[in-house]
């Protein structure tokens, strides 16, 4: 099955090209086999060959696979190859996985909506390039599936294209995961510069055998700018401060585009990029500190802002923002296993979340505020637990996913060597735990318990979603509860006799890394670990028990706090303002630049200017010189001789 | 005895005064025979070098020249006819449809 | 002071005269006259240097067929003398300036740089036979072509002018 791994991108894009092409004139069913059974195939695929490398000796690991030669000019030479480690296999099976159960899920959710064979086609386009980007063997061929994401997620963000908040939610996602590019794309040359190829084996074999001596400062600077340039692109890509402002505009596109793409699987491509490159980031210990720090304060902001927001997935977007902040807060303190773990756990809650979501937008007929939501337990009860386990996943209660990777990442903030500001980020990280646990029982309360808010006609049209719907977010259910049991610590572990599998698993991929990061490192008991964890399920509780005194104990609690800190309330329900400050710094002085700058002066007098200039001057020649075809015969033969005796004279006194 | 260079330089000077002809003048059948001067001057300084470089080939151009001489007269004439009858006047002024 | 020099200034002369008159004559039948006295002293001229065949051919051809087409034309449009318009400045002011320096140019140019060998009488002459034997041996081509082309210019004088019935 592994000389099959082309299939699992091709399949997709062979479902979206179907699509593309024949899709307007099929039936919604025959576009559902397609766009679903490309998925479903490529899924199978990433089984078989999940199982099919379980068979083989431990070090036949990576595998590339060369299929031809892609750009070749001089030095600079790219293939087409496909490079499958215990990473890119996880996240393979990570993505068409989950994106299976979203395929499927989107049948029921989009049956009603015009374009659904647009839909289904954009969806796969999207499998096909997030493939692409997690299988990729070398970073220009990341590039483009990076590329390639972010044109699906602009196309499906805007898929109501009549909507002018969705288009313009789309621009904005596009454009700004643009500025993070650039700073992408310039890390490119840097690592084709320094190390003469954009291959992984080469870089990373290349790399690995630099030094770490801070007395070298030439070296271990370009290192250091080739990772925060790459981390650039991750900031935009995976909407970190302070590029995360596409992400709750992005919210406009349909449910499912939001749980696939905003959730589980593109938004996490920074992260997977990052850790892609673990052997430079351990080779730059200030990149990998910029990377925790922003990760950290990433998450702690937007918990902040979703405490106050009332629109449901605009909470679960910033809860998005944040979670993805915890990834890279892991990932900076050198816990590259930790980071993709909860990576895994997320795209399973999170998915399910925002798929509950949509069940419950579903059931109310559109209505997306919470405020005039509730008590609908009883009314959805199949979409109300399957929230219920996301919810408690989220938040880190004790067995579920969340909580195993979570916690890990907070112990190995906690103690991280290469970290050093670890006494800032480790409680930043706890109060974003805090807080989350806080918004998410708030959102919980508010939408499916307390009492009902919602209009009459709303009353009539509630019903629980068709089990085309409700069958994934059961299935996804599960995996939040169990999915996290492959990766218990072992200060659990060893007092359960279990192991952690996780991150043995992927500990051939980060090997080269962990002995550099390990360096220095003093030994920590379980004790401390048991202690650190208890010390987390605290801060869960306490979130929780807030949360029920604010919306199920003494509901006008909320408003009046809400009155008492009126100032603070305003500045969060408002974003921090952020999207207006940017307007005001960023697009406004663009806009004037483009129109008096660039419009005016340069491309009307410059450009037209030359254009029109030259033709009116060739008129202006034009007019002067045709008097000498004057029709007169005997002004030409006037001319013959003149030519005749400029030439003679040439000849005799030339 | 002359030397062959006389012949050549009266030559150059009926050639010039065909030329000179050739621009003077406003009759469509002046200007003609002003090149059939030059034609000739042109014949005159071929048989010159003839004689010089002791070869028959001068003269054999010279004969081909004639002949041409005598197509492009025939055809000439007929176009001044035309022109006559169209233009009725043998001015080469008249000749200006083409004028701007 | 022998035969040949007084020959060729006095035929020579009479070319420049010949020539002069027909661009200063008024009436175009004048400068044909004018023409006809130029072609028959070149051709004593040719006699001078010993082209036979070429004199004859110029007499016959040239003076007797090309001149009396000449004239044939002035007297069937009865051409007046010359009309006084005198449109084309360029032609007069820049046209006759420039004819007359290509005159001084193209003389002095072939006086300096001719061959300085004297004519003499029967050195080289240009015997019919010996003409022939070229024509029709080396210059066969260029011969049976311009044949081809006094056919093609026959026929289209006469296209050119006859009149459309």
């Amino acid at each position: 099955m592994l000389n099959l791994l082309w299939l699992v991108p091709m399949l997709p894009l062979l479902g979206a090209f179907w699509l593309g092409v024949a899709g307007r004139r099929m039936t919604n069913r025959t576009v559902s086999a397609v766009g679903v059974g490309s998925v479903a195939l490529a899924f199978a695929v990433a089984l078989g060959t999940a199982f099919e490398v379980a068979s083989l000796p431990a070090d036949s690991l990576p595998v590339v696979q060369s299929y031809f030669t892609w750009l070749q000019a001089g030095d600079f030479r790219v293939e087409i190859n496909l490079y499958l480690d215990a990473l890119s296999l996880l996240m393979i099976l990570v993505v068409t996985g989950v994106g299976l159960l979203i395929h499927v899920y989107s049948i029921g959710y989009m049956a009603h909506e015009g374009g659904y064979y647009r839909f289904f086609a954009y969806l796969n386009l999207f499998m096909f390039f997030m493939l692409l980007l997690v299988l990729a063997g070398n970073y220009l061929l990341l590039f483009v599936g990076w590329e390639g994401v972010g044109l699906c997620s602009y196309l499906l963000i805007g898929f109501y294209f009549l909507r002018k908040s969705a288009s313009d939610a789309g621009k904005k996602a596009f454009i700004v995961n643009r500025i993070g590019d650039f700073g992408f794309t310039i890390a490119l040359l840097l690592i084709f510069w320094t190390f003469g190829s954009l291959d992984y084996t080469a870089v990373f074999s290349r790399a690995a055998s630099l030094s770490v001596d801070p007395a070298d400062p030439g070296q271990v600077g370009l290192l250091t700018a080739i990772a925060l340039l790459l981390f650039t692109g991750a900031i935009g890509k995976s909407a970190q401060l302070p590029l995360y402002v596409w992400l709750p505009d992005a919210m406009e596109g349909p449910t499912p585009v939001s749980a696939l793409i905003h959730a589980a699987t593109m938004v996490a491509a920074g992260v997977y990029m990052v850790a892609r490159s673990h052997v430079l980031f351990s080779h730059a210990p200030l990149a990998l500190t910029v990377v925790a720090v922003i990760g950290g304060l990433t998450a702690f902001f937007a918990a902040t802002i979703a405490l106050v927001q009332n629109d449901i997935k605009r909470v679960l977007a910033y809860s998005t923002v944040s979670q993805l902040g915890y990834m890279f807060l892991g990932l900076g303190a050198g816990a590259f296993a930790a980071g993709i773990f909860h990576l895994m756990t997320h795209a399973f809650f999170k998915a399910l979340l925002f798929l509950g979501a949509g069940s419950v937008i579903h059931a109310m007929g559109g209505q997306q505020d919470i405020v005039k939501m509730g008590g609908l337990r009883k009314r959805i009860p199949a979409t109300y637990w399957t929230f219920l386990a996301a919810t408690f996943a989220i938040v880190g209660m004790p067995g579920f996913s969340g909580f195993f990777s979570k916690d890990e990442i907070l112990w190995k903030t906690y103690t991280s060597t290469s970290l050093q500001p670890s006494w800032l980020l480790y409680p930043l990280g706890l109060g974003a735990a805090a807080l989350t646990s806080f918004y998410m029982f708030r959102l919980l309360f508010l939408v499916f318990h307390g009492e009902d808010r919602y209009t009459p006609e709303t009353a009539r049209h509630i019903h629980e979603s068709p089990r085309v719907m409700t069958l994934p977010l059961a299935i996804l259910g599960v995996l939040s509860v169990v999915g996290g049991w492959v990766g218990i610590p072992p200060a659990v572990g060893d007092f359960l006799g279990l192991s952690n599998l996780f991150e043995h698993f992927l500990d051939p991929v980060f090997a080269s890394s962990a002995a550099l990061l390990q360096a220095g490192a003093m030994p920590h008991t379980h004790a401390e670990e048991l202690g650190l964890m208890a010390v987390a399920v605290l801060t869960t509780a306490l979130g929780l028990g807030v949360a029920y005194l604010f919306y199920i104990l003494n509901p006008k609690l909320a408003d009046t706090t809400a009155e008492t800190l009126a100032a603070a309330y305003r500045v969060l329900k408002n974003k921090y303002y952020v999207d207006e400050i940017y307007d005001a710094a960023v697009v406004q002085p663009l806009h004037w630049l483009s129109d008096r700058i660039f419009w005016q002066a340069v491309d009307v007098r410059i450009v037209d200017g030359a254009v029109n200039g030259a033709a009116t001057q060739a008129r202006g020649i034009g007019q002067r010189v045709r008097y000498l075809q004057s029709g007169n015969t005997r002004s030409y033969a006037a001319w013959v001789i003149l030519g005749a005796v400029i030439v003679l004279s040439y000849f005799i006194f030339g | 005895m002359i030397p062959v260079s006389y012949y050549v330089a009266l030559s150059a000077v009926l050639f010039g005064l065909g030329a000179l002809g050739f621009v003077l003048r406003r009759d469509v059948i002046t200007i003609f025979m002003s090149i059939e001067l030059m034609l000739n001057a042109v014949n005159l300084a071929f048989v010159a070098f003839s004689y010089a470089w002791q070869q028959l080939n001068g003269q054999v151009i010279v004969f081909i020249v004639i002949v041409v001489a005598a197509a492009e007269a025939a055809v000439g004439l007929a176009i001044v006819i035309l022109v006559h009858r169209n233009r009725a006047s043998l001015n080469v002024e008249r000749v200006n449809l083409m004028k701007l | 002071m022998n035969a040949e020099v007084v020959l060729f200034f006095l035929f020579g002369g009479l070319a420049v005269v010949g020539a002069l008159n027909l661009i200063l004559q008024r009436h175009p039948i004048h400068s044909a006259l004018s023409l006809i006295l130029v072609m028959g002293s070149l051709a004593v001229l040719y006699l001078l240097l010993g082209a036979e065949f070429i004199a004859a051919i110029q007499i016959i051809v040239y003076a007797g067929a090309i001149m009396v087409l000449f004239v044939l034309v002035i007297m069937l449009l009865n051409a007046g003398e010359e009309e006084h318009i005198n449109v084309s400045k360029l032609a007069r002011y820049v046209g006759v300036p420039f004819a007359a320096l290509l005159l001084a140019e193209l003389a002095y140019f072939t006086y300096r740089w001719s061959p300085q060998m004297l004519v003499e009488p029967d050195r080289f002459v240009g015997r019919t036979a010996a003409v022939a034997r070229l024509l029709f041996r080396d210059f066969v081509l260029p011969f049976e072509l311009t044949a081809i082309l006094i056919l093609i210019a026959t026929l289209g004088a006469i296209v050119l002018a006859k009149k459309d019935v």
